[in-house]
């Protein structure tokens, strides 16, 4: 790890102004991904804010139905929260699908919002890598690439967003408000993270002096749920993920959310999905043709090829249990 | 380098500390604190897993000096029923994984008692299942094997 | 846990029960103390710095950063290293040579063998900044091409005379024109990919010198070989070395051989002049130890329709490092399991520019019976016949290859007690026939089979005038328990209260153990320590002999037993003395048995003994612990996701010592089975031959979650051929793990997968 000086942050003002005036400097919440990546020499700040003591940790109901959570609430709190379990299912159970009960105690909201790719050509620094090193290129693409994207990718980077929880917000439409000493701005998720193309080191709308404060997530009256498959029972990230909310009337659907983890560089609003969706009968066969649309324009490596199957059969799975839910039909085994 | 002050199993211990010495290697190295193990030190195997405030955590990803004036404890100052479990249930073999699945135990049995889900929990389900140890344990890894005593004795101490 | 049922012992014994492990307080607090965790003042801290190419020759190396960093104290590279003594040859004549795990003499050569070798060690005063100096060391090399893609050199694989303890191949009459000839046949290729131990201790070293005498407290499973090894190579005598490994935290093979990582902090050490520790960081340790070979086996079955094996061929392709590693006995079990009349095996090694292959659980064996144990499975379903019943049409009655007598063999019973419990007949034999919801369920078996062999181990026994024992041998303990065995054995051969007995190990200070490999480490002992406790019978029953009042006088030692704290007749019960009375009458504190020889021509001597028993032993008789696996699993009919939701073994382990510890230990070997099929694959990228998975977080060992409850059963019948009648443990339940999960994903979904891990892509 590079030695880096110290600052503890004692309220959000001082944080801005502090990060603003560093060149170098990079938050920390939890430090769960940062420490690591600081480990490893991918991350070199000059300058550690420490933002822990930031009084960004209340979850509160807005007046229109939706709830505001506080960028430090830490992610097993979040998950556990009455509100969250009883309005967003999809984004409680995203977020313990994640990582360990001990990460999830140490992780913050606005550093899962900020997580980096876990592919292991981006963790290597023997190997190229254009999000580590800009214009070095990319081993994974003819590498191992079984745990990468299909959709979003550019020939520069197939890399995945490796969060659980940004899947929900994804599905949700949440909003990030994000503070800096130019003042406060709200970024749609949607607009939140970018696509690698050229550039798959720039990987959000954030500017390297703002700070995230919190994220708003809208009423939600639909059912949800979330669907994670991977290969450890627990405790291993996505090889394909599926947030969605469905609501079915008189056998048509008449709302829903979808959003995919594991196969795309950022949480992916499966908008195309949607279309097909809206107004058809709640059946096997729109879930399918659904999930093809939106799976349409993956592009497959020979080691992640079966995401693009894998993908569409989950999204027919959540969606035939959310339907056979609000249909009344006994959950299954 | 930091000085700071951290309350350890009871009792106020001051470091001085540079800042980018994690937890763990403060408690190994610095107060020789060494039954609190490095298996990864990356947050993928938990045999660093320690309570801060009672709550766990991976003290391989903290940064020492962000946990100033908190509460922790390793397994040095845990005396809890559970270790006696660990030994009749035969909950370790090499051991070294325990301090970590102790601890991680703990910590479990205090959120499960706050009602905290996990992901089995059925909607409206309150027991600790067979299922619902496993899942919520799933971040200490051990390579012996001994997940079945493990189990075992964490079920013993929730009755 | 349950047994057969077996004889009521005449009284209570300590072995057979499931006593606690005597560390077990010590591993439940914190106080057990590991390799890296030695306290010394003036301790410094090394980390490594690893090639990054195949092959090649270091052209230049800059530590001028790495030097620049405060509170570093050395950068020692090739330019710079003390002289090192090469390793030495690896022989059978003198077994402690084996424990080179390669032969490159590190840091006394600028050329690079395996990606991931170290060419630099970086000391400083404390961790954060020896890893900060080693992260800025650069490094050049020229590189030269290099094998590194093991599908590539399938075809220069050369075939093997040998493995580990055991024959390379054999043949049977003409196994290739039987399977042409055969009415039912199957000819199935099967791939494995590498595996690593990923014992959740790293491979850490303290080494302190103080003039020419070197303490090394490491986490090893060898460590008299270790040290002698460390001797060599610094040139110093071997009594001036002293090796620690109180605990160590998982071996499963990792920590049997000596890798770099031991070798380079003794010698960081050296050039300090300052007590040095280095713990391998993770990725370190996939870097610089070696793991499982991964293989491409053929396994063809020939059977006449009434399911009677005409033809049984299994080959492999193994690889190992050019500077070290070796064959692995994959073929193995195929020798001894099926009644074939015609049999060739063949095994075939491909030498490559990776680092090299080391034991891992079950060397060969855990591989070499997932892809025999597959194919009986679907010659199972070619023929139609329950896959129990094909086994048992083709059980052995003496060893198939060559007709030796089976030292002990109890296959029948266990699959009769593993049908039984598990409920095999529930089974419906159609696959995709079983559901549970959205689950299709599956059920398979396999058999478990691994040799038994024995080491030498030198051992001394005190029994003190207070009735307390204690049994002193330099053995290893990663987990297994040998510690509490040992104690109860030591208890009922001298009859003593278990708790009365103390064990030391874990120090070469102490009497020379056997390495922990090979499962071989408690029968070893086992047999040194039931000599000493007769010896120390036979010298108290002769003070007691020479004393004109003892009840003893005139007793023989057949004549009398050994219970209560003292020696007491047989044929008279009430007629006896405690220990306390006889050595105190004859003024000794303590009396004291030694078996083995420490130096000279006595070891020597022992190192002979053994080989002449392992040869007879392998002429007379073929010995192994076997059993029958039995799994089922569910298989999500959407995604493929293969969860198992039951697991039951029975097992032929001989007599057991402690029920618990040996049911915990089968239970561990069949979790690492399961992590194994399902999940676990080293990744060697294909293009540069270097890790790309090295951490538990890409490396997929099973968590809590995959692991449901693990139903263990043993016979309990003693093999007579071994000391006490007990057979290894430690790698049998690991074998046909595999084997039998792919057999039951194929019950569940009608898939055959060859290939592990089993994904759910190879589902979809």
């Amino acid at each position: 790890m590079k030695p880096f000086a110290y600052v503890s942050a004692p309220d959000v003002a001082t944080a801005v102004r502090v990060i603003a005036a560093e060149p170098n400097a990079k938050f920390i919440g939890g430090g769960t991904n940062l420490v690591d990546l600081m480990r490893e020499d991918i991350e070199q700040p000059d300058t550690v804010v420490d933002i822990t003591r930031l009084p960004l940790t209340e979850i509160e109901e807005l007046p229109g139905g939706g709830v505001r959570v506080g960028a430090l609430v830490r992610n097993s709190h979040l998950a556990a929260h009455r509100l969250i379990r009883t309005r967003y299912p999809v984004l409680s159970q995203a977020i313990l699908a994640g990582a360990s009960a001990q990460l999830r105690n140490m992780a913050t909201v606005g550093g899962n919002l900020l997580q980096r790719t876990r592919c292991p050509y981006f963790y290597d620094g023997a190997a190229a890598c254009n999000k580590r090193v800009p214009g070095s290129g990319c081993d994974a693409i003819g590498g191992f690439n079984r745990n990468h994207a299909v959709l979003g990718v550019s020939d520069d980077c197939i890399a995945t967003h490796p969060s659980d929880m940004c899947v929900a917000l994804a599905a949700l439409d949440a909003t990030v408000e994000v503070q800096s000493v130019r003042g406060l701005r709200r970024v749609p998720l949607a607009d939140f993270y970018r696509l690698p193309g050229g550039t798959p080191h720039l990987e959000t709308a954030l500017e390297p002096d703002e700070l995230i404060t919190a994220v708003e997530v809208p009423e939600l009256t639909a059912p949800s749920s979330y669907r994670k498959v991977r290969d450890r029972a627990s405790y291993a990230f996505a090889l394909v993920s599926v947030a969605a909310a469905l609501e079915v009337t008189d056998g048509v659907v008449t709302d829903v959310r979808l959003a995919l983890g594991g196969v795309a560089a950022k949480p992916w609003r499966a908008r195309q999905a949607e279309a097909v969706l809206l107004g058809a009968p709640a059946t096997d066969e729109s879930f399918r043709r659904a999930a093809e649309a939106e799976l349409e324009p993956a592009v497959g490596r020979p080691d992640n090829t079966f995401k693009i199957e894998l993908a569409q059969r989950t999204i027919v799975a959540t969606l035939r249990r959310l339907s056979d839910r609000s249909l009344g039909v006994g959950r299954m085994a | 380098m930091v000085t700071l002050r951290m309350r350890v199993n009871g009792t106020t211990r001051s470091l001085d500390i540079e800042p980018w010495v994690s937890l763990l290697d403060a408690l190994r190295e610095q107060l020789d604190l060494t039954g609190t193990k490095k298996g990864c030190d990356q947050g993928a195997c938990g045999a660093c897993t320690v309570l801060a405030d009672g709550e766990r955590i991976n003290s391989c990803l903290a940064l020492a000096v962000q946990y100033e004036d908190r509460d922790i404890t390793t397994i040095e100052g845990i005396t809890h029923p559970i270790q006696q479990a660990f030994i009749e249930h035969d909950g370790f073999q090499c051991g070294y994984c325990t301090s970590g699945q102790i601890c991680s135990a703990i910590g479990m049995l205090a959120e499960h008692g706050a009602g905290m889900p996990s992901a089995v929990t059925e909607p409206g389900a309150t027991g600790l299942s067979e299922a619902e140890i496993r899942e919520r344990m799933s971040g200490n890894l051990c390579r012996c094997g001994a997940y079945n005593g493990i189990v075992d004795a964490i079920k013993e101490v929730a009755r | 846990m349950t047994t057969t049922e077996t004889q009521s012992p005449p009284r209570e014994r300590a072995v057979g029960q499931g006593i606690d492990r005597v560390d077990g307080p010590e591993k439940t607090t914190g106080k057990a103390r590991f390799a890296a965790e030695f306290p010394y003042p003036d301790l410094a801290y090394a980390a490594l710095v690893h090639a990054t190419v195949a092959r090649g020759r270091i052209t230049g190396i800059d530590a001028k950063a790495a030097e620049a960093v405060t509170g570093v104290l050395s950068v020692i590279t090739h330019l710079n290293a003390p002289v090192l003594k090469p390793a030495p040859a690896r022989s059978m004549l003198d077994l402690s040579t084996m424990v080179s795990a390669t032969s490159v003499n590190y840091l006394n050569t600028d050329e690079v063998h395996w990606d991931g070798q170290p060419v630099a060690v970086v000391v400083a005063e404390s961790l954060e900044a020896a890893r900060r100096g080693a992260a800025l060391v650069e490094v050049t090399y020229q590189e030269f091409p290099a094998a590194v893609d093991f599908a590539a050199e399938e075809a220069n694989a050369k075939p093997q005379k040998n493995s580990l303890l055991g024959a390379g191949s054999a043949k049977k009459g003409d196994a290739e024109a039987a399977l042409a000839a055969a009415p039912v046949s199957v000819d199935l290729r099967f791939t494995t990919p590498p595996h690593n131990h990923n014992a959740i201790e790293p491979h850490a070293t303290t080494a302190i010198w103080d003039g020419d005498r070197l303490t090394v407290h490491e986490g090893s499973q060898a460590i008299a070989w270790m040290r002698k090894h460390l001797a060599l190579r610094f040139g110093i005598p071997e009594r001036n070395v002293r090796m620690t490994s109180p605990y160590v935290g998982g071996g499963f093979g990792g920590k049997g051989l000596i890798w770099p990582g031991t070798i380079l902090t003794a010698l960081a050490a050296r050039a300090t002049g300052r007590p040095v520790r280095m713990m391998l960081t993770r990725e370190g340790v996939y870097r610089t130890v070696g793991g499982r070979t991964p293989s491409i086996q053929r396994v063809a079955l020939g059977a006449g329709q009434d399911g009677r094996l005409t033809a049984l061929i299994h080959t492999s392709v193994t690889r190992s490092g050019k500077v070290g590693g070796g064959p692995e006995q994959v073929t193995g079990a195929a020798g001894h399991l099926y009644d074939a009349e015609n049999i060739l095996l063949q095994q075939n090694l491909v030498e490559m520019d990776l680092i090299p292959n080391t034991f891992m659980r079950a060397p060969g064996e855990a591989i070499g019976t997932f892809a025999l144990e597959a194919a009986v499975d679907e010659l199972a379903g070619e023929l139609g016949v329950d896959p129990i019943e094909l086994r048992m049409r083709n059980e052995p009655a003496r060893n198939p290859l060559d007709g030796k007598r089976f030292a002990h063999r109890m296959l029948r019973e266990a699959y009769a007690l593993g049908a039984e419990r598990f409920g095999w007949a529930e089974r419906t034999p159609e696959p995709g026939s079983m559901r549970d919801g959205r689950w299709l369920v599956g059920m398979g078996v396999a058999t478990a089979y691994h040799p038994s062999v024995q080491f030498t181990a030198n051992v001394t026994a005190r029994l003190s005038a207070d009735g307390t024992v204690v049994v002193r041998c330099g053995f290893q303990e990663m987990g297994m328990g040998g510690a509490t065995a040992q104690a109860q054995i030591a208890a009922d051969e001298l009859g003593v209260p278990y708790e009365a007995v103390r064990v030391e190990y874990g120090d070469t200070d102490l009497p020379t153990g056997p390495m922990a490999g090979g499962s071989a480490q408690t029968a070893s002992i086992a047999a040194s320590l039931l000599a000493a406790c007769a010896k120390l019978k036979g010298e108290v029953l002769g003070l007691a002999r020479r004393s004109g009042d003892s009840p003893l006088r005139g007793q023989r030692l057949a004549g009398v037993e050994a219970r209560d704290g003292g020696l007491y007749r047989l044929d008279r019960p009430d007629s006896g003395e405690s220990y306390e009375a006889i050595l105190s009458r004859a003024g000794r504190p303590y009396v004291e048995a030694a078996i083995g020889a420490e130096s000279g021509l006595g070891a020597v001597a022992g190192q002979v003994r053994f080989m002449a028993k392992f040869l007879s032993d392998q002429r007379r008789w073929v010995k192994a612990a076997c059993g029958a696996q039995f799994c089922e699993v569910r298989v999500d009919q959407d995604t493929g996701e293969v969860r198992v939701s039951r697991w039951l073994g029975v097992f032929d382990v001989g007599r057991v010592i402690n029920a618990k510890t040996a049911a915990s230990q089968l239970r561990g070997g069949i979790v690492m089975g399961i992590g194994m099929a399902l999940s676990e694959e080293t990744l060697v990228d294909p293009r540069n031959g270097r890790v790309m998975n090295p951490g538990l977080g890409d490396y997929h060992v099973p968590v809590h979650a995959d692991i449901p409850p693990i139903d263990i059963h043993y016979l309990d019948e003693p093999d007579p051929t071994m000391p006490l009648g007990l057979l290894g443990i430690g790698e049998v339940s690991i074998t046909g793990v595999a084997g039998a999960i792919a057999s039951a994903v194929h019950h569940a979904t009608g898939k055959r997968v060859r290939d592990l891990p089993i994904t759910l892509d190879k589902l979809l």
